[in-house]
């Protein structure tokens, strides 16, 4: 008899069997209703959503709704082919043309979602010969999207500047250098040293994308970025980014100006073998990106609430994952992930949605309840949040101060 | 660091690299050639990553991550390094 297949699980398995049994099992969470971009019905519970990365509010926008009933009437429900063959409709060329010109770039190339846009991007650009260096804590997408190349790959510590430029210093002269970060880190929510970063990779002469996914929308004059937001566009080779967060939809992209850039529609193979995005999506994500030009109301309250959410909860005790509120994302660190399931769990019984994320999910083995502040969050929504973490912190017996992680001998 | 890190011998590297592992080895298991990182001393993928670059340091080397799924023992790890190092 041949072994299963499924034994290399086992330690999933176990870890998933050692959950709490009176806790929600966080794994198994069900939108029944979704009445708005800050409130859904969860396991028949009318609840507050403070953990869906729909940072802008744009799921609910009249505008991107229109278009997209609009566009599911004119061109059906969906393209049934890739961007290169029967796949791209004139909406397709359109969104492009509104990304490049959104970020100010001559090209744009849209993915069916951001996870690809990295796979694509990060395993065509790079060939055997070159070197990759992505920041340790990186998304899943950019260490699978590495995986799927064939370029030499190493990663720096995160965050850190003078370690990539150790680290550049050994690759050997005249070798393709391509270095990968996040504006934002999704995890924490903690914002990359960007100017110091461009300094270092200049300096070897390295190519620099950025994955600005959790900071579309909600930074700079016109709503593109941290790179915008720090005046260093002409410093950064590839923005790469997704639709799945503030554009309110599902979808992926990469901008850039180098002069040879369209030839990857012919060579990048997660753009080319996969069905392109239906025709609601994309014209929900161009009226979105159009809106999120103009959106400095919607920045101003996201920034407001996000803010407010992360003293109240410090001022409180709790550990937070960042000294302030560097983006919308608001993270806690708990003490051990049994805590953090109870916690997780009490939150959900009393009406608040956060993502729970233990390890191998979160760097250094953190176990956190992720918020992620709406700009369409009520102040009322928000007073509601924090009364509630400190409520079911009283309801487990434990005060905020004590939730902290032990530091390990 | 000896001026021709190439020089080393495969027991002076071994040692080295054993020394690097410590600060990880949480449980306190005796080391040998044939301990494995998954098995044995229960690293996980982002534990190696770190191990990978403190070997990098010492070394002052590139050590690919490309190679991370033929790296199961310490003795694989040395043979790693020490051709790496040949090859420089
Ligand atoms: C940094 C980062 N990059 C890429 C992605 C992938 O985006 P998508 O949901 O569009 O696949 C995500 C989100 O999961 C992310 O956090």
């Amino acid at each position: 008899m041949s072994s299963d297949l499924f034994d290399k699980f086992q330690s999933v398995l176990d870890q998933h069997a050692r959950l709490p049994k009176d806790a929600k099992d966080p794994f198994a969470v069900r939108m029944d209703e979704v009445h708005s971009q800050t409130e859904a019905t969860i396991n028949g519970k009318r609840t507050i959503l403070v953990g869906t990365n729909n940072y802008m509010g744009m799921t609910f926008d009249e505008d991107a709704l229109k278009a997209a009933r609009d566009a599911l009437d004119s061109f059906g429900t969906g393209t049934t082919g890739s961007r290169v063959l029967n796949g791209t409709y004139s909406i397709h060329k359109q969104l492009e043309a509104t990304l490049a010109d959104f970020y100010n770039t001559k090209y744009a190339m849209v993915f069916s979602t951001g996870y690809q846009a990295n796979l694509g991007i990060l395993s065509t650009l790079v060939g055997k010969d070159d070197y990759i260096i992505i920041d340790a804590d990186s998304h899943a997408s950019i260490y699978d999207g590495c995986a799927l190349g064939t370029a030499t790959l190493m990663r720096f510590k995160h965050n850190d500047a003078a370690d990539l430029d150790k680290r550049l210093g050994r690759i050997p002269e005249g070798a393709g250098k391509l270095v990968v970060i996040e504006t934002v880190y999704s995890m924490l929510g903690d914002k990359a040293p960007l100017a110091e970063i461009i300094k270092v990779t200049k300096k070897h002469g390295a190519y620099l994308a950025v994955d600005e996914a959790h900071s579309m929308g909600i930074y700079g004059k016109t709503g593109r970025g941290v790179v915008q937001e720090m005046g260093l566009e002409d410093s950064v080779d590839f923005i790469i980014g997704t639709f799945s967060k503030s554009v309110g939809t599902v979808g992926g992209f990469c901008v850039s100006n180098h002069p040879k850039f369209e030839i990857l529609r012919l060579v990048c193979r997660p753009y080319m073998f996969t069905a392109s995005l239906p025709p609601s999506v994309v014209a929900s994500a161009n009226s979105a990106i159009n809106s999120l030009r103009h959106a400095h109301n919607l920045r101003g309250a996201i920034w407001e609430s996000a803010s407010h959410l992360h003293g109240a909860l410090k001022d409180a005790g709790f550990n937070m994952g960042t000294s302030t509120a560097e983006s919308p994302i608001i993270a806690i660190c708990l003490k051990d992930m049994e805590m953090t399931v109870r916690f997780w769990s009490g939150l959900l019984e009393r009406g608040v949605y956060v993502n729970m994320a233990v390890p191998p999910a979160t760097p250094s083995g953190l176990n956190l309840l992720r918020c992620s502040v709406c700009a369409a969050h009520k102040p009322e929504q928000i007073e509601t949040v924090i009364r509630t973490f400190l409520e079911t912190a009283e309801g487990l017996g434990i005060k905020p101060s004590e939730t902290h992680p032990v530091a390990e001998a | 660091m000896p001026s021709d890190s190439s020089l080393l011998s495969n027991t002076q590297l071994s040692k080295r690299i054993m020394a690097l592992i410590g600060p990880f080895n949480k449980k306190g298991v005796a080391l040998v050639p044939e301990t494995s990182f998954a098995m044995d001393l229960d690293f996980d993928s982002l534990t190696v990553m770190d191990l990978v670059a403190n070997i990098e340091d010492e070394f002052d080397m590139v050590l690919p991550l490309n190679m991370l799924p033929d790296l199961e023992t310490i003795k694989d790890v040395t043979s790693a390094v020490e051709n790496i190092l040949g090859s420089k």
